[in-house]
């Protein structure tokens, strides 16, 4: 997995809640059995005006210039300002391999839909989760400086801003520490395979159904 | 000390070891791939020189992509190559590592939450997961049952374990008698549009009292289905007797000499009377009407008596400009009477309501009647093909068909529109789906979540009407 130490990037600001993950990456984009391509078709519905296919040429298809990553200022933006229950909706790990195939690094919102939180920490991008209010003043130092970049220290768990203003936020050891190290979860659970076999054991005694039911 | 809720069993039960991080390690009995979410995990296994933890765990089938029309001629008459594909890679991956899988040509194949239980894949007792939120379902028999990533379904085939956090308990308690013509898909809407559709979120949700303990298992599995739509990953009901009764000879249900044993085991899965819940929320049954969504999130829904709201009377300018914005979306005016709303298409099925006792439902309103000439497409998509078998050996098939409704092979068809059902730019659907969000069900599509009863009744006048206002044919 890809490490995440610190990172400094434009913030987009998406200024709607419930943002679902079927905005994120619409449903016929979800047929490819990759896990890499999916940055053009980011936010598909909202970000054209036209109907995405699968593996289409994106290049040439009609944009809403309304639309907040279409817009100059917000070009190359690797941080996403939201509103609450950023990620809501169904469990595809799409969402998040969009965001960071697009270039995204981190989220930062007042929350978040459990899967999709706990999706973004196995493909290295960082949902932050800020206050409500803190939210809203990020979101208005971007009205009011359209451009402008954050800093987000992962080690010391702080969002910086420009003017040296610090936000900080919680996060999981276990998650902070496979971030900041780039660390394969299933290795670091194959460490405890005497564990599982253990359990299993005591399992297969208490609950013998639960095995060799399914062949 | 206080008693245990069902999840703190079900979550004691599973525990392989705390880590000094304070992160779990939860075994994982039941786990269930499709086409969509598992590829990348095979994937990532062979590239890591992996091998499945365990074989017998597994159950496959494929439903998001596959047509449900004519399918004779298998995956290679899939007309979409991207999902062709697709599909082909679930069928080569369970062929190279032993995984029993209901292929598209199987009478077994459905809709994974619709086959888990229906094979006894899913027991009381036992965590379930898969690829799909929707798992929750399979909470109705008292399985910690929720929906995980790709990532993580590659972290199951490979250790079976789950590294989780224990989340925090929610009561949602509906006591009372239902009304009649108002279902589960009712009841659990409206405990959306109560909560709102973060309201469980961090919460394994069981639902209690009276109410539930009334629906039959497939009423609580429409229930727990959804429980996601609030922010619950994790939806659960108590084991009783008719969970235990459902899984009497079931395929992969413990056998004879097991069965006193498992069912001792499964009396124990309730919540104990001295439970600490986190919170409590309390429903009233009698309150609850047919409800019909006019937005575009699952909690902008209400009874179908009443009207579409307006953001004038929103209680905060981000509910007005919510509001505002579903409108537009949705083309409904502010204050329509939910009646007035004119259905393009109806779509019965997915994995909340394409159970038998949907078809039944369904099948009750039209039966002796015709589907409206304004309504383009009426679609009956059964959960899996046993149910479908079921339904035509009642038949229900025949009185659909006669009643102008097309009678479809299972997956999950217009609910996600992966396959080629959908509907057409700014047409309204009557569906007893799960997801009314933009472009759910196709690209400018809009969709209105109701029951099985609800569906087949707007689907007769083509608009809502009151289903407690029609006379049964049955």
């Amino acid at each position: 997995m890809k490490k995440f130490t610190t990172h400094t990037g434009v913030v987009a600001p998406l200024d709607r809640v419930n943002v679902d993950t079927d905005m994120i990456i619409p449903k016929q984009f979800l047929k490819s059995i990759k896990r890499s391509g999916f940055g053009p078709n980011l936010f598909d519905e909202l970000r054209y005006l036209d109907e995405g296919q699968p593996d289409q040429d994106c290049s040439g298809r009609p944009i809403n210039p309304d639309f907040v990553l279409n817009k100059p200022e917000y070009a190359g933006s690797s941080i996403l300002l939201a509103r609450n229950n950023f990620g809501c909706g169904s469990s595809r790990e799409h969402a998040p391999w969009a965001l960071d195939d697009y270039g995204f690094r981190a989220v930062i919102a007042p929350s978040y839909a459990d899967i999709f939180f706990n999706n973004c920490f196995k493909n290295g991008l960082l949902p932050i989760i800020l206050t409500e209010d803190e939210v809203e003043e990020l979101f208005q130092a971007v009205a009011a400086a359209p451009g402008m970049s954050l800093t987000v220290d992962l080690e010391n768990q702080k969002v910086v801003s420009p003017d040296g203003k610090e936000y900080s936020f919680e996060v999981d050891d276990f998650r902070k520490h496979c971030l900041l190290n780039g660390l394969d979860d299933i290795g670091l659970t194959l460490e405890h395979a005497d564990d599982i076999r253990a359990y299993e054991a005591k399992r297969r005694a208490e609950a013998p159904w639960l095995f060799d039911a399914i062949k | 000390m206080a008693g245990k809720t069902l999840y703190d069993k079900l979550w004691d039960a599973h525990l392989v070891r705390q880590n000094e991080d304070g992160s779990s390690l939860i075994y994982i009995d039941r786990q269930i791939l499709h086409e969509v979410t598992s590829p990348q995990a095979f994937e990532g296994l062979r590239m890591a020189g992996r091998k499945p933890w365990r074989i017998d765990a597994n159950l496959a089938t494929p439903d998001h992509n596959v047509p449900t029309t004519e399918r004779a001629g298998g995956v290679d008459q899939i007309v979409d190559p991207v999902s062709r594909i697709q599909v082909k890679t679930l069928d080569e991956n369970c062929d190279e590592y032993g995984i029993v899988e209901f292929k598209m040509l199987d009478e077994r194949q459905g809709i994974v939450h619709v086959v888990g239980p229906e094979q006894g894949m899913t027991l009381p007792g036992s965590t379930v997961v898969c690829g799909d939120s929707h798992t929750s379902t399979h909470g109705a028999f008292g399985a910690l049952a929720h929906g995980i990533g790709t990532s993580e379904v590659e972290h199951v085939l490979a250790t079976q374990c789950l590294i989780a956090k224990k989340m925090k308990n929610l009561l949602i308690k509906v006591e009372g008698d239902l009304g009649v013509g108002v279902t589960a898909k009712d009841v659990v809407l409206h405990v959306i549009g109560v909560i709102g559709t973060a309201g469980g979120t961090g919460f394994a949700m069981e639902f209690g009292g009276s109410a539930i303990r009334s629906l039959s298992v497939e009423g609580r599995m429409t229930i727990c289905n959804m429980a996601i739509e609030a922010g619950a990953r994790v939806g659960l009901v108590a084991v009783d007797d008719k969970t235990i009764e459902y899984f009497k000879g079931r395929p992969f249900s413990p056998t004879a000499d097991q069965w006193e044993a498992a069912v001792a085991n499964w009396k124990n899965l309730v919540s104990d009377d001295d439970a600490q819940f986190d919170k409590v929320v309390e429903i009233n049954a009698a309150d609850i009407k047919p409800q019909v969504t006019w937005g575009t999130s699952p909690e902008m829904v209400v009874a179908v008596d009443g009207t579409v709201p307006n953001p004038a009377n929103a209680k905060d300018a981000d509910e007005a400009n919510s509001i505002t914005r579903a409108l537009e979306y949705m083309g409904l005016n502010a204050d329509q009477a939910i009646t007035d709303i004119k259905l393009d298409r109806v779509f019965i099925g997915s994995c909340t309501n394409s159970r038998i006792e949907d078809m039944r439902a369904a099948a009750a309103v039209v039966k002796g009647r015709k589907v409206a000439s304004t309504v383009k497409q009426a679609l009956v998509v059964p959960g899996s093909g046993l149910v479908k078998a079921q339904a035509e050996a009642e038949g229900l098939d025949k009185i659909f068909v006669e009643a102008g409704l097309e009678w479809r092979e299972p997956g999950c068809s217009m609910c996600l529109a992966m396959n080629p059902d959908k509907l057409g730019n700014g047409e309204h659907c009557a569906s007893t789906s799960n997801r009314n969000f933009e472009g759910r069900q196709g690209f400018g599509g809009r969709t209105h979540l109701v029951s099985p009863a609800m569906a087949a009744a707007a689907a007769i006048t083509g608009h809502f009407v009151d289903v407690r206002d029609f006379e049964l044919n049955s």
